[in-house]
């Protein structure tokens, strides 16, 4: 029904596309300057006026923060704490979502509301209490404290994310399990786990990233420098050589890069899990 | 089935979700419940966590916390930075949804610039506070373009100043915000029926007129529950804070989560910690109960 190529209409459709413009520049320039900056010696990040495209290319950030065991461990670290996490979520979460979705019992509703609410209590409330566990069962500043705390953090929305998704599969497929003499059990794994695969990718996917960027705790419940997680250790290197910069943006860009490929490969789960939560 | 397998068959259905649930009913009580009960108990002690017989304070570290202008500060910078990051969020991923939603673009370049726009998303907190402390540097891009237009005319110390420090921060997390704001509108948008616009378009509504009338009124409940998720989410705010400025310069930009760290493990009075824990706990509680209440009434 629009009229089409007046002038006016012209005129609307140029504006649109500068406005569209003017948004990417704020939406992708702080990352394009971390980015190229990460490839710049330290004294041309300051060049005036600054250099667009890195006027002498360069690795040596990248080699300095690979070459060095100290900040690989961070990057193990982060790997084995959020891929742990992320195992222990997935099976506890999808055992505590097929009682949800599959089953009608007394506080069904209570404990659904239960565990929405749980998702929006503040960490630094928890923090201190988690300190003082952590000491009193002499686990500060190893990986069980750090598995654990995170574990309390991932589950609510995990199962959140897990019932949704085990809501949307037909129940006659488990009932008809059931009509065969089998228990909810095997129709969970037989019948329920190999077509849950984009539900448990989607909870994954969250789960991994919560871990992988978690700061809180980690800083609090970990002191030695080889326990330490990615961002800590960017702060670290922060407190360190102060005026790195180069460093530091080396180290940000390879500690987004498990969150920019997963995204890049799994755009649809990485959103699903992003958004589930509001969006209903 | 004979009668006494079928009441077997039926018990079992009866004790099995309690089953699949425990694992994660353990996990919550004892590690989310129970800290939630010992913070409350620990703020109502002396030397909490710090010795095994702590003797009981009442009310006494409630009454420091409120006399402590630090407190005050802390919530009002708090307040500040959650509502206009909570604003900014929306008004930005609203206006970046409209356009990437409207039909006078190609869809490849709206398919680009959807990733593209919610690049910020995909940025850990920390990673976002080191990004804007070196756009914000003294010597720093911003500063050497807002010179060369000459918007500013000296250096500005962004983040080391008490007068910016906390407009930079805010901005930094405006910037940081807005895709999940973008991401929900966009899908509630894809989900309006078009006849509502066709209708208007026989009518002979102007589009602000269809915005005003059918595009927001349709999207109010993602805004709303988006809105309330937001600031409960915001308010709890800590390592972006911590990387830039550390609460600082001079308390400018302490809020409740740093003011409440600071308590806990730089001057180790956990007590006071705690009572000041509760307290950002119980406008957490507050503002969750609305938010349940609004998603029920949905």
């Amino acid at each position: 029904m629009r009229k089409r190529h007046t002038p006016k209409d012209r005129l609307i459709t140029v504006a649109l596309h500068v406005a569209l413009a003017a948004g990417l520049f704020f939406a992708a320039f702080p990352i394009y300057w971390m980015l190229s900056s990460s490839f710049k010696s330290n004294t041309e990040i300051f060049a005036l006026p600054p250099t667009i495209l890195p006027k002498a290319f360069t690795l040596e950030a990248y080699a300095a923060i690979l070459g060095d065991p100290v900040k690989l461990r961070f990057f193990f670290n982060s790997y084995f704490v959020a891929g742990a996490v992320t195992v222990l979520t997935v099976l506890i979460a999808l055992l505590a979502a097929y009682g949800f979705s599959r089953f009608n019992f007394r506080g069904k509703g209570s404990l659904n509301t239960l565990i929405i609410s749980t998702q929006t209590i503040p960490p630094i409330t928890l923090l201190i209490p988690f300190f003082g566990l952590v000491v009193s069962y002499r686990i500060f500043d190893t990986y069980i404290a750090l598995i654990v705390t995170y574990l309390v953090f991932t589950l609510p929305y995990a199962i959140l994310l897990m019932t949704g998704y085990l809501n949307t599969l037909p129940r006659d497929l488990d009932e008809a399990v059931a009509v065969d003499g089998g228990s909810s059990w095997t129709a969970l794994w037989r019948v329920i786990v190999p077509i849950s695969l984009p539900g448990i990718v989607a909870t994954s996917v969250y789960t991994f990233l919560l871990c992988w960027n978690e700061f809180l705790f980690a800083l609090t419940l970990t002191k030695s420098t080889s326990m330490r997680t990615v961002p800590i250790g960017i702060q670290l290197l922060m407190g360190q050589h102060a005026f790195e910069w180069n460093q530091m943006m080396a180290m940000s860009v390879l500690g987004s890069l498990p969150l920019l490929i997963i995204y890049l490969i799994a755009q649809r789960y990485f959103l699903a899990g992003m958004t589930a939560g509001s969006v209903k | 089935m004979t009668r006494q397998k079928r009441s077997r068959h039926r018990l079992k259905r009866a004790v099995a979700p309690y089953l699949y649930l425990s694992p994660s009913l353990v996990i919550i009580g004892l590690l989310m419940l129970l800290p939630m009960v010992t913070v409350i108990g620990y703020s109502f002690q002396n030397s909490a966590v710090l010795r095994r017989d702590p003797s009981f304070a009442g009310l006494k570290h409630y009454q420091a916390i409120f006399a402590d202008p630090v407190f005050w500060a802390s919530l009002w910078h708090t307040l500040y930075f959650t509502c206009m990051s909570v604003v900014f969020h929306m008004t930005i991923g609203m206006i970046f949804a409209l356009m990437l939603n409207s039909d006078r673009i190609n869809p490849t370049l709206r398919n680009i610039l959807r990733v593209l726009y919610i690049l910020p998303w995909l940025f850990t907190a920390v990673i976002i506070a080191v990004i804007w402390r070196l756009l914000l540097e003294p010597n720093g891009v911003v500063n050497s373009i807002l010179m060369q237009l000459g918007i500013i005319g000296s250096k500005i110390e962004w983040f080391s100043s008490p007068e910016t420090a906390l407009h930079a921060v805010t901005f930094a997390n405006i910037w940081a915000g807005y895709p999940l704001f973008m991401v929900s509108l966009l899908a509630g948008l894809q989900g309006i029926p078009k006849d509502l616009y066709e209708a208007a378009d026989i009518d002979g509504a102007k589009a602000y007129q269809k915005l005003i009338f059918i595009t927001i009124p349709q999207l109010m409940p993602i805004i709303i529950s988006i809105s309330l998720l937001d600031f409960i989410w915001t308010m709890q705010v800590f390592p972006l804070i911590w990387i830039t400025t550390g609460g600082g310069p001079i308390y400018s930009t302490e809020v409740l989560s740093t003011y409440t760290y600071k308590l806990a493990f730089s001057s180790y009075n956990l007590s006071q910690a705690s009572a000041s824990a509760v307290v950002i706990l119980l406008i957490s509680l507050g503002l969750t109960l609305f938010y349940i209440r609004y998603q029920k009434a949905r």
